[in-house]
Protein backbone atom coordinates (compact mmCIF):
# COMPACT_ATOMS: atom_id res chain seq x y z
CA UNK A 1 0.00 0.00 0.00
CA UNK A 2 1.25 3.30 -0.68
CA UNK A 3 -1.56 5.65 0.78
CA UNK A 4 -0.79 8.54 2.49
CA UNK A 5 -1.88 8.48 6.46
CA UNK A 6 -3.80 11.32 7.10
CA UNK A 7 -6.86 10.35 9.10
CA UNK A 8 -8.25 7.35 10.80
CA UNK A 9 -11.05 5.61 12.45
CA UNK A 10 -10.38 5.98 15.99
CA UNK A 11 -13.72 4.76 17.74
CA UNK A 12 -16.47 2.40 16.94
CA UNK A 13 -19.90 1.67 18.61
CA UNK A 14 -23.55 0.38 18.00
CA UNK A 15 -26.73 1.04 20.04
CA UNK A 16 -30.14 -0.52 20.44
CA UNK A 17 -30.12 -3.31 18.07
CA UNK A 18 -32.67 -5.35 17.45
CA UNK A 19 -35.54 -3.91 19.12
CA UNK A 20 -35.15 -1.20 20.99
CA UNK A 21 -38.48 -0.10 22.16
CA UNK A 22 -39.40 3.28 22.99
CA UNK A 23 -36.18 4.27 22.27
CA UNK A 24 -36.02 7.06 19.83
CA UNK A 25 -33.58 8.23 16.77
CA UNK A 26 -31.39 10.60 18.75
CA UNK A 27 -31.26 8.51 22.12
CA UNK A 28 -29.54 5.78 19.92
CA UNK A 29 -27.29 7.93 18.33
CA UNK A 30 -26.28 9.76 21.49
CA UNK A 31 -25.57 6.24 23.50
CA UNK A 32 -23.55 5.12 20.38
CA UNK A 33 -21.69 8.43 19.97
CA UNK A 34 -20.84 8.03 23.99
CA UNK A 35 -19.64 4.73 23.42
CA UNK A 36 -17.65 5.16 20.47
CA UNK A 37 -15.82 8.13 22.22
CA UNK A 38 -14.75 5.58 25.25
CA UNK A 39 -13.56 3.35 22.79
CA UNK A 40 -11.27 6.00 21.62
CA UNK A 41 -10.40 7.82 24.32
CA UNK A 42 -12.28 11.29 23.40
CA UNK A 43 -14.98 12.92 25.02
CA UNK A 44 -17.77 15.27 22.82
CA UNK A 45 -15.86 18.51 23.81
CA UNK A 46 -13.14 17.13 21.09
CA UNK A 47 -15.69 17.13 18.32
CA UNK A 48 -15.58 19.23 15.54
CA UNK A 49 -17.34 17.79 13.06
CA UNK A 50 -20.35 16.29 12.68
CA UNK A 51 -22.04 13.60 10.30
CA UNK A 52 -25.13 11.97 10.49
CA UNK A 53 -27.62 10.75 7.70
CA UNK A 54 -31.67 10.28 8.12
CA UNK A 55 -35.15 11.40 7.41
CA UNK A 56 -36.61 11.95 10.79
CA UNK A 57 -35.21 15.67 10.60
CA UNK A 58 -35.33 18.65 8.15
CA UNK A 59 -31.55 19.45 9.43
CA UNK A 60 -30.59 16.40 11.18
CA UNK A 61 -26.99 17.38 12.08
CA UNK A 62 -28.55 20.90 13.83
CA UNK A 63 -31.20 18.67 15.46
CA UNK A 64 -28.32 15.96 16.69
CA UNK A 65 -25.64 18.63 17.65
CA UNK A 66 -27.81 19.88 20.25
CA UNK A 67 -29.37 16.77 21.33
CA UNK A 68 -25.48 16.50 21.99
CA UNK A 69 -24.56 19.57 23.25
CA UNK A 70 -22.02 20.25 20.86
CA UNK A 71 -21.02 22.93 18.39
CA UNK A 72 -19.19 21.48 15.35
CA UNK A 73 -17.57 23.98 12.89
CA UNK A 74 -18.13 21.52 9.90
CA UNK A 75 -21.44 19.38 9.37
CA UNK A 76 -22.38 16.49 6.60
CA UNK A 77 -25.78 15.23 6.46
CA UNK A 78 -25.36 13.99 3.02
CA UNK A 79 -27.69 11.04 2.62
CA UNK A 80 -27.10 8.45 -0.48
CA UNK A 81 -28.89 5.60 1.26
CA UNK A 82 -27.11 2.77 3.22
CA UNK A 83 -23.85 4.12 1.25
CA UNK A 84 -24.11 7.19 3.51
CA UNK A 85 -21.64 6.48 6.17
CA UNK A 86 -18.87 5.28 3.76
CA UNK A 87 -19.01 8.72 1.98
CA UNK A 88 -18.79 10.29 4.93
CA UNK A 89 -15.94 8.48 6.05
CA UNK A 90 -14.14 9.45 2.64
CA UNK A 91 -15.55 13.51 2.97
CA UNK A 92 -14.56 13.37 7.07
CA UNK A 93 -10.79 12.10 5.74
CA UNK A 94 -10.99 14.90 2.64
CA UNK A 95 -11.68 17.77 5.39
CA UNK A 96 -9.54 16.44 7.58
CA UNK A 97 -6.85 16.34 4.96
CA UNK A 98 -7.75 19.72 4.27
CA UNK A 99 -6.92 21.30 7.59
CA UNK A 100 -10.39 21.89 8.07
CA UNK A 101 -11.21 19.74 11.77
CA UNK A 102 -9.35 17.30 13.74
CA UNK A 103 -11.93 14.57 14.59
CA UNK A 104 -15.28 14.21 13.00
CA UNK A 105 -18.45 12.21 14.73
CA UNK A 106 -20.47 9.84 12.26
CA UNK A 107 -23.44 8.46 13.71
CA UNK A 108 -26.75 6.52 13.27
CA UNK A 109 -30.01 5.93 14.06
CA UNK A 110 -32.94 3.59 13.07
CA UNK A 111 -36.29 2.56 15.73
CA UNK A 112 -37.44 1.13 12.20
CA UNK A 113 -38.63 -2.28 13.67
CA UNK A 114 -40.67 -1.27 16.72
CA UNK A 115 -41.32 2.90 15.68
CA UNK A 116 -40.96 3.07 11.85
CA UNK A 117 -41.00 6.57 10.14
CA UNK A 118 -44.79 6.31 8.52
CA UNK A 119 -44.25 5.74 4.25
CA UNK A 120 -46.76 8.51 2.89
CA UNK A 121 -47.27 6.44 -0.57
CA UNK A 122 -46.54 9.75 -1.63
CA UNK A 123 -45.59 10.40 -5.10
CA UNK A 124 -43.28 13.40 -4.99
CA UNK A 125 -41.74 14.69 -8.59
CA UNK A 126 -40.23 11.55 -10.56
CA UNK A 127 -41.59 9.36 -7.71
CA UNK A 128 -45.13 9.88 -9.90
CA UNK A 129 -44.01 7.51 -12.85
CA UNK A 130 -42.85 4.60 -11.10
CA UNK A 131 -45.17 4.84 -7.78
CA UNK A 132 -48.35 4.59 -9.09
CA UNK A 133 -47.25 0.42 -10.36
CA UNK A 134 -46.95 -0.84 -6.88
CA UNK A 135 -43.76 -1.91 -7.09
CA UNK A 136 -42.48 -2.43 -3.53
CA UNK A 137 -39.79 0.27 -4.26
CA UNK A 138 -36.40 -1.48 -2.57
CA UNK A 139 -37.08 -5.16 -2.65
CA UNK A 140 -38.93 -5.42 -6.00
CA UNK A 141 -35.87 -3.04 -7.63
CA UNK A 142 -33.43 -5.99 -6.33
CA UNK A 143 -35.42 -8.52 -7.61
CA UNK A 144 -35.71 -6.90 -11.33
CA UNK A 145 -31.78 -6.69 -10.70
CA UNK A 146 -31.18 -10.44 -10.28
CA UNK A 147 -33.72 -11.79 -12.87
CA UNK A 148 -31.72 -9.69 -15.36
CA UNK A 149 -28.51 -11.17 -13.96
CA UNK A 150 -30.43 -14.64 -14.05
CA UNK A 151 -31.28 -14.14 -17.73
CA UNK A 152 -27.74 -12.68 -19.16
CA UNK A 153 -25.53 -15.07 -16.56
CA UNK A 154 -27.59 -18.51 -15.82
CA UNK A 155 -27.19 -17.28 -12.13
CA UNK A 156 -29.54 -19.62 -9.85
CA UNK A 157 -31.48 -18.92 -6.36
CA UNK A 158 -28.95 -21.41 -4.87
CA UNK A 159 -25.85 -19.33 -5.74
CA UNK A 160 -27.83 -16.34 -4.15
CA UNK A 161 -29.05 -18.70 -1.52
CA UNK A 162 -25.00 -19.47 -0.53
CA UNK A 163 -24.60 -15.92 0.51
CA UNK A 164 -27.73 -15.78 2.81
CA UNK A 165 -26.57 -19.40 5.02
CA UNK A 166 -22.41 -18.11 4.59
CA UNK A 167 -23.64 -14.80 6.29
CA UNK A 168 -25.73 -16.59 9.01
CA UNK A 169 -22.82 -18.82 9.85
CA UNK A 170 -21.10 -15.28 10.56
CA UNK A 171 -23.67 -14.47 12.70
CA UNK A 172 -23.75 -17.67 14.59
CA UNK A 173 -20.55 -16.54 15.49
CA UNK A 174 -21.52 -12.92 17.14
CA UNK A 175 -24.19 -13.23 20.19
CA UNK A 176 -25.22 -9.44 18.83
CA UNK A 177 -26.51 -11.00 15.96
CA UNK A 178 -29.99 -10.93 15.27
CA UNK A 179 -30.89 -14.44 13.77
CA UNK A 180 -27.87 -16.80 14.52
CA UNK A 181 -29.63 -20.37 14.09
CA UNK A 182 -28.10 -21.97 11.33
CA UNK A 183 -29.76 -22.55 7.83
CA UNK A 184 -29.10 -24.75 4.69
CA UNK A 185 -29.77 -23.52 0.84
CA UNK A 186 -33.13 -25.45 1.15
CA UNK A 187 -34.08 -23.17 3.41
CA UNK A 188 -33.63 -19.92 1.73
CA UNK A 189 -35.39 -21.80 -1.36
CA UNK A 190 -38.31 -22.96 0.84
CA UNK A 191 -38.82 -19.43 2.57
CA UNK A 192 -41.93 -17.66 1.34
CA UNK A 193 -41.49 -15.58 -2.37
CA UNK A 194 -41.57 -11.55 -1.96
CA UNK A 195 -40.74 -10.02 -5.21
CA UNK A 196 -39.56 -13.29 -7.45
CA UNK A 197 -36.53 -14.60 -7.76
CA UNK A 198 -36.20 -13.05 -4.00
CA UNK A 199 -37.17 -15.33 -0.70
CA UNK A 200 -37.46 -13.91 2.39
CA UNK A 201 -34.12 -15.53 3.39
CA UNK A 202 -32.73 -13.41 0.51
CA UNK A 203 -33.51 -10.00 2.15
CA UNK A 204 -32.32 -8.35 5.15
CA UNK A 205 -33.35 -8.02 8.64
CA UNK A 206 -35.95 -4.94 9.63
CA UNK A 207 -34.50 -4.10 13.22
CA UNK A 208 -34.25 -0.87 15.45
CA UNK A 209 -29.89 -0.15 16.03
CA UNK A 210 -27.76 2.92 16.37
CA UNK A 211 -24.20 3.30 15.22
CA UNK A 212 -21.15 5.78 15.42
CA UNK A 213 -17.88 6.17 14.20
CA UNK A 214 -14.57 8.96 14.65
CA UNK A 215 -12.51 9.66 12.47
CA UNK A 216 -9.59 11.76 13.68
CA UNK A 217 -6.40 13.36 11.96
CA UNK A 218 -3.23 11.63 12.27
CA UNK A 219 -2.10 13.25 15.47
CA UNK A 220 -5.07 12.58 17.48
CA UNK A 221 -5.28 9.07 16.52
CA UNK A 222 -1.61 8.34 17.10
CA UNK A 223 -1.95 9.44 20.92
CA UNK A 224 -4.88 7.02 21.72
CA UNK A 225 -5.73 4.17 23.72
CA UNK A 226 -6.06 2.04 20.79
CA UNK A 227 -4.26 1.61 17.39
CA UNK A 228 -5.59 3.84 14.70
CA UNK A 229 -7.46 2.37 11.74
CA UNK A 230 -6.21 3.92 8.69
CA UNK A 231 -8.40 5.19 5.89
CA UNK A 232 -6.14 4.39 2.81
CA UNK A 233 -8.51 5.18 0.07
CA UNK A 234 -11.82 5.72 -0.39
CA UNK A 235 -14.45 6.46 -3.35
CA UNK A 236 -17.99 7.71 -4.37
CA UNK A 237 -20.10 7.07 -7.19
CA UNK A 238 -23.92 6.91 -8.26
CA UNK A 239 -25.25 6.25 -11.39
CA UNK A 240 -29.43 6.52 -10.96
CA UNK A 241 -32.42 7.51 -8.63
CA UNK A 242 -35.17 5.63 -10.10
CA UNK A 243 -34.73 2.21 -11.02
CA UNK A 244 -35.82 2.67 -14.80
CA UNK A 245 -33.10 4.75 -14.99
CA UNK A 246 -30.28 2.24 -13.94
CA UNK A 247 -28.21 1.83 -17.23
CA UNK A 248 -26.95 -2.02 -16.79
CA UNK A 249 -29.01 -3.87 -13.54
CA UNK A 250 -26.32 -6.20 -13.42
CA UNK A 251 -23.62 -3.22 -13.29
CA UNK A 252 -23.21 -1.25 -10.16
CA UNK A 253 -21.64 2.17 -9.55
CA UNK A 254 -18.98 0.03 -7.18
CA UNK A 255 -17.10 -0.10 -10.67
CA UNK A 256 -16.46 3.56 -10.16
CA UNK A 257 -16.02 3.84 -6.14
CA UNK A 258 -13.84 0.74 -5.82
CA UNK A 259 -11.30 1.85 -8.99
CA UNK A 260 -11.25 4.98 -7.11
CA UNK A 261 -10.46 3.54 -3.29
CA UNK A 262 -8.20 0.94 -4.79
CA UNK A 263 -6.62 3.28 -6.27
CA UNK A 264 -6.12 5.75 -3.85
CA UNK A 265 -5.32 3.33 -1.11
CA UNK A 266 -2.20 1.47 -3.53
CA UNK A 267 -3.76 -1.97 -3.21
CA UNK A 268 -4.90 -4.80 -4.81
CA UNK A 269 -7.92 -7.21 -4.45
CA UNK A 270 -5.46 -10.26 -3.21
CA UNK A 271 -4.29 -7.85 -0.27
CA UNK A 272 -7.75 -7.45 1.21
CA UNK A 273 -7.96 -10.06 3.94
CA UNK A 274 -11.60 -9.06 4.84
CA UNK A 275 -14.96 -7.57 3.29
CA UNK A 276 -17.79 -6.24 4.51
CA UNK A 277 -20.13 -5.62 1.44
CA UNK A 278 -23.70 -4.34 1.75
CA UNK A 279 -26.31 -6.90 1.91
CA UNK A 280 -29.76 -5.21 1.53
CA UNK A 281 -30.32 -8.66 -0.39
CA UNK A 282 -28.32 -11.27 -2.04
CA UNK A 283 -28.33 -10.03 -5.39
CA UNK A 284 -26.97 -6.92 -3.52
CA UNK A 285 -23.83 -8.82 -2.71
CA UNK A 286 -23.22 -10.73 -6.09
CA UNK A 287 -23.43 -7.42 -8.07
CA UNK A 288 -21.12 -5.52 -5.71
CA UNK A 289 -18.66 -8.28 -5.65
CA UNK A 290 -18.54 -8.31 -9.70
CA UNK A 291 -18.66 -4.54 -10.23
CA UNK A 292 -15.85 -4.32 -7.63
CA UNK A 293 -14.01 -6.59 -9.47
CA UNK A 294 -13.38 -9.26 -7.46
CA UNK A 295 -14.62 -11.47 -10.06
CA UNK A 296 -15.91 -11.06 -13.38
CA UNK A 297 -19.54 -9.89 -14.90
CA UNK A 298 -21.39 -13.07 -14.42
CA UNK A 299 -18.89 -14.72 -12.17
CA UNK A 300 -20.68 -13.44 -9.51
CA UNK A 301 -22.69 -16.74 -8.55
CA UNK A 302 -19.87 -19.35 -9.03
CA UNK A 303 -17.24 -16.85 -7.05
CA UNK A 304 -19.75 -17.38 -3.65
CA UNK A 305 -20.14 -20.91 -4.26
CA UNK A 306 -19.21 -24.07 -1.78
CA UNK A 307 -19.67 -21.57 1.08
CA UNK A 308 -16.41 -19.13 -0.11
CA UNK A 309 -17.82 -16.54 1.93
CA UNK A 310 -18.24 -18.08 5.40
CA UNK A 311 -15.96 -18.53 8.44
CA UNK A 312 -13.14 -20.31 6.94
CA UNK A 313 -13.57 -19.93 3.59
CA UNK A 314 -11.47 -18.18 1.03
CA UNK A 315 -13.20 -15.25 1.28
CA UNK A 316 -14.51 -14.13 4.38
CA UNK A 317 -17.13 -11.52 3.96
CA UNK A 318 -19.90 -9.89 6.20
CA UNK A 319 -18.24 -11.13 9.35
CA UNK A 320 -20.49 -9.84 12.17
CA UNK A 321 -23.63 -11.49 9.88
CA UNK A 322 -25.00 -8.70 7.82
CA UNK A 323 -27.91 -6.93 7.32
CA UNK A 324 -28.90 -10.74 6.28
CA UNK A 325 -28.98 -12.07 9.65
CA UNK A 326 -27.06 -9.26 12.57
CA UNK A 327 -29.24 -6.64 12.06
CA UNK A 328 -30.40 -3.97 9.64
CA UNK A 329 -32.13 -0.96 11.03
CA UNK A 330 -33.29 0.65 7.04
CA UNK A 331 -29.41 2.48 6.19
CA UNK A 332 -27.05 -0.35 7.31
CA UNK A 333 -23.39 0.78 6.05
CA UNK A 334 -22.13 2.33 9.67
CA UNK A 335 -22.36 -1.18 10.46
CA UNK A 336 -20.41 -2.35 8.14
CA UNK A 337 -17.69 0.17 8.97
CA UNK A 338 -17.70 -0.84 12.56
CA UNK A 339 -17.27 -4.53 11.66
CA UNK A 340 -13.98 -3.61 9.04
CA UNK A 341 -12.69 -1.60 11.84
CA UNK A 342 -13.35 -4.44 14.55
CA UNK A 343 -11.47 -6.96 12.09
CA UNK A 344 -8.38 -5.02 11.72
CA UNK A 345 -8.15 -4.37 15.79
CA UNK A 346 -8.17 -7.72 16.08
CA UNK A 347 -11.51 -7.83 18.83
CA UNK A 348 -14.08 -10.59 17.06
CA UNK A 349 -13.36 -13.30 19.26
CA UNK A 350 -14.85 -16.54 17.63
CA UNK A 351 -15.39 -14.82 14.23
CA UNK A 352 -12.14 -13.00 14.08
CA UNK A 353 -9.94 -13.37 10.36
CA UNK A 354 -6.76 -14.17 11.68
CA UNK A 355 -3.87 -11.69 10.63
CA UNK A 356 -6.54 -8.91 9.02
CA UNK A 357 -4.59 -6.09 8.47
CA UNK A 358 -6.63 -4.96 5.31
CA UNK A 359 -10.41 -4.67 5.04
CA UNK A 360 -12.68 -3.47 2.18
CA UNK A 361 -16.03 -1.98 3.05
CA UNK A 362 -18.52 -1.05 0.73
CA UNK A 363 -21.98 0.50 0.72
CA UNK A 364 -24.52 0.34 -1.56
CA UNK A 365 -27.77 3.15 -1.21
CA UNK A 366 -31.21 3.09 -2.86
CA UNK A 367 -32.10 0.86 -5.29
CA UNK A 368 -28.02 0.13 -6.24
CA UNK A 369 -28.10 4.06 -6.82
CA UNK A 370 -24.98 5.12 -4.98
CA UNK A 371 -21.93 3.42 -3.49
CA UNK A 372 -19.15 3.92 -1.54
CA UNK A 373 -16.09 2.41 -1.24
CA UNK A 374 -13.68 2.44 1.52
CA UNK A 375 -10.33 0.51 2.20
CA UNK A 376 -8.96 0.30 5.69
CA UNK A 377 -5.47 -0.70 7.46
CA UNK A 378 -3.80 -1.16 10.40
CA UNK A 379 -0.76 -0.48 11.20
CA UNK B 1 -53.02 8.09 3.37
CA UNK B 2 -52.48 7.39 -0.63
CA UNK B 3 -51.49 10.58 -2.45
CA UNK B 4 -53.39 10.87 -5.79
CA UNK B 5 -51.33 11.49 -8.80
CA UNK B 6 -53.27 14.34 -9.62
CA UNK B 7 -52.00 16.41 -7.01
CA UNK B 8 -48.51 15.46 -8.41
CA UNK B 9 -49.14 16.69 -11.59
CA UNK B 10 -47.39 19.89 -12.83
CA UNK B 11 -46.49 21.98 -15.87
CA UNK B 12 -44.04 19.51 -16.69
CA UNK B 13 -45.93 16.23 -16.32
CA UNK B 14 -49.20 16.70 -17.66
CA UNK B 15 -48.66 16.20 -21.41
CA UNK B 16 -48.03 12.49 -20.38
CA UNK B 17 -51.10 11.97 -17.39
CA UNK B 18 -53.54 13.96 -20.38
CA UNK B 19 -51.75 11.80 -22.92
CA UNK B 20 -52.86 8.30 -21.44
CA UNK B 21 -56.62 9.59 -20.89
CA UNK B 22 -56.29 9.35 -24.50
CA UNK B 23 -55.09 6.24 -24.71
CA UNK B 24 -51.64 7.53 -26.22
CA UNK B 25 -48.07 7.29 -24.81
CA UNK B 26 -46.38 10.12 -24.66
CA UNK B 27 -42.66 10.76 -24.64
CA UNK B 28 -40.42 13.77 -25.21
CA UNK B 29 -37.62 14.19 -27.74
CA UNK B 30 -34.38 16.50 -27.96
CA UNK B 31 -35.29 19.02 -30.66
CA UNK B 32 -31.03 19.13 -31.05
CA UNK B 33 -29.46 15.75 -30.22
CA UNK B 34 -32.86 13.67 -31.21
CA UNK B 35 -32.61 11.25 -28.43
CA UNK B 36 -35.78 10.39 -26.80
CA UNK B 37 -36.46 11.50 -23.20
CA UNK B 38 -38.47 9.60 -20.43
CA UNK B 39 -39.73 10.50 -18.06
CA UNK B 40 -40.72 13.88 -19.30
CA UNK B 41 -38.08 16.75 -18.06
CA UNK B 42 -37.62 20.21 -18.96
CA UNK B 43 -33.76 19.77 -20.31
CA UNK B 44 -32.39 17.01 -22.41
CA UNK B 45 -30.03 14.76 -19.80
CA UNK B 46 -28.15 14.07 -22.78
CA UNK B 47 -26.73 17.53 -24.47
CA UNK B 48 -28.67 19.60 -21.81
CA UNK B 49 -30.88 21.29 -24.21
CA UNK B 50 -33.80 22.99 -23.91
CA UNK B 51 -35.25 22.67 -26.57
CA UNK B 52 -37.59 19.80 -26.12
CA UNK B 53 -41.08 17.93 -28.09
CA UNK B 54 -43.58 16.01 -27.25
CA UNK B 55 -44.08 12.99 -29.36
CA UNK B 56 -46.35 9.39 -29.14
CA UNK B 57 -44.46 6.68 -28.76
CA UNK B 58 -45.70 3.79 -31.33
CA UNK B 59 -46.15 1.86 -27.44
CA UNK B 60 -44.10 -1.02 -28.73
CA UNK B 61 -40.69 -2.26 -26.80
CA UNK B 62 -39.61 -5.61 -25.28
CA UNK B 63 -39.20 -6.45 -21.88
CA UNK B 64 -35.64 -5.49 -20.29
CA UNK B 65 -36.76 -7.41 -16.29
CA UNK B 66 -39.27 -8.03 -14.63
CA UNK B 67 -40.65 -9.49 -11.38
CA UNK B 68 -43.55 -11.38 -10.01
CA UNK B 69 -44.38 -9.12 -6.73
CA UNK B 70 -46.15 -11.30 -3.75
CA UNK B 71 -45.89 -8.74 -1.00
CA UNK B 72 -47.03 -5.47 -1.64
CA UNK B 73 -47.83 -2.44 0.49
CA UNK B 74 -50.39 0.11 1.06
CA UNK B 75 -52.83 0.69 -1.76
CA UNK B 76 -51.04 -2.00 -3.41
CA UNK B 77 -51.19 -4.83 -1.22
CA UNK B 78 -54.49 -6.65 -2.44
CA UNK B 79 -52.96 -6.59 -6.08
CA UNK B 80 -51.20 -9.54 -5.33
CA UNK B 81 -49.38 -11.73 -7.38
CA UNK B 82 -48.76 -8.80 -9.80
CA UNK B 83 -45.67 -8.74 -12.99
CA UNK B 84 -44.24 -5.44 -12.48
CA UNK B 85 -41.50 -4.72 -15.12
CA UNK B 86 -39.33 -2.55 -17.18
CA UNK B 87 -39.87 -2.12 -20.70
CA UNK B 88 -37.43 -1.23 -23.13
CA UNK B 89 -39.66 1.05 -25.88
CA UNK B 90 -38.45 1.17 -29.06
CA UNK B 91 -37.58 4.53 -28.93
CA UNK B 92 -34.90 3.79 -26.77
CA UNK B 93 -36.40 5.42 -23.35
CA UNK B 94 -36.97 2.50 -20.48
CA UNK B 95 -40.12 2.89 -18.34
CA UNK B 96 -41.36 1.06 -15.07
CA UNK B 97 -44.86 -0.65 -16.21
CA UNK B 98 -47.00 -3.93 -15.51
CA UNK B 99 -47.40 -6.71 -17.71
CA UNK B 100 -50.55 -7.92 -17.20
CA UNK B 101 -51.99 -11.40 -19.12
CA UNK B 102 -51.00 -14.99 -18.67
CA UNK B 103 -48.04 -14.79 -15.90
CA UNK B 104 -46.55 -18.15 -17.23
CA UNK B 105 -45.73 -16.32 -20.53
CA UNK B 106 -43.68 -13.74 -19.77
CA UNK B 107 -39.88 -13.56 -20.58
CA UNK B 108 -37.11 -11.44 -20.78
CA UNK B 109 -36.99 -9.84 -24.45
CA UNK B 110 -40.65 -10.92 -25.57
CA UNK B 111 -42.51 -7.86 -27.21
CA UNK B 112 -45.01 -5.93 -25.76
CA UNK B 113 -47.00 -3.14 -26.57
CA UNK B 114 -48.70 -0.90 -24.04
CA UNK B 115 -52.23 -1.20 -22.93
CA UNK B 116 -53.93 1.55 -21.16
CA UNK B 117 -55.47 0.60 -17.71
CA UNK B 118 -58.58 2.91 -16.31
CA UNK B 119 -58.02 3.35 -12.36
CA UNK B 120 -61.38 4.37 -11.05
CA UNK B 121 -60.35 7.94 -9.69
CA UNK B 122 -60.12 9.03 -13.42
CA UNK B 123 -56.23 8.12 -13.79
CA UNK B 124 -55.06 5.84 -16.71
CA UNK B 125 -51.67 3.89 -15.97
CA UNK B 126 -49.72 2.48 -19.14
CA UNK B 127 -49.22 -1.06 -18.79
CA UNK B 128 -48.16 -3.42 -21.43
CA UNK B 129 -49.10 -6.91 -22.41
CA UNK B 130 -47.41 -9.74 -24.38
CA UNK B 131 -47.58 -8.91 -28.62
Amino acid sequence: MNSERVAAIVGVAESGLGKASGKNVLQLQAQAAKAALDDAGLTKDDVDALFTAGNWAWAPTLMLAEYLGINPKYTDSTNIGGSSFEAHVGHAAAGIKAGLFNVALITYGSTNRTNPINVSYSNPLTGQYERPFGLPGTVGSYALAAQRHMYEYGTTSEQLAEIAVATRKWASLNEKAYKREPIEISDVLNSRLIAEPLHLLDCCLVTDGGGAVIVASKEVASNLKKSPVWILGHGESQSHHTISNMPDLTVTSARESGAAAFEMAGVTHDEIDVAEIYDSFTITVLLTLESLGFCKPGEGGAFVSGQRTAPGGAFPMNTNGGGLSYCHPGMYGIFLLIEGVRQLRNECGERQVKDAEIALVHGTGGVLSSTSTVILGRD
Amino acid sequence: MVQKIQDTIDEESRPFWDGLKKNELMIQQCDDCAKHIFYPRSICPHCFSDNISWKQSNGRGAIYSYTTIHQAFGPFKDDVPFVAALVDLDEGVRMLTRIVGEREQIAINKRVKVTFHQLKDDLVLPYFELE
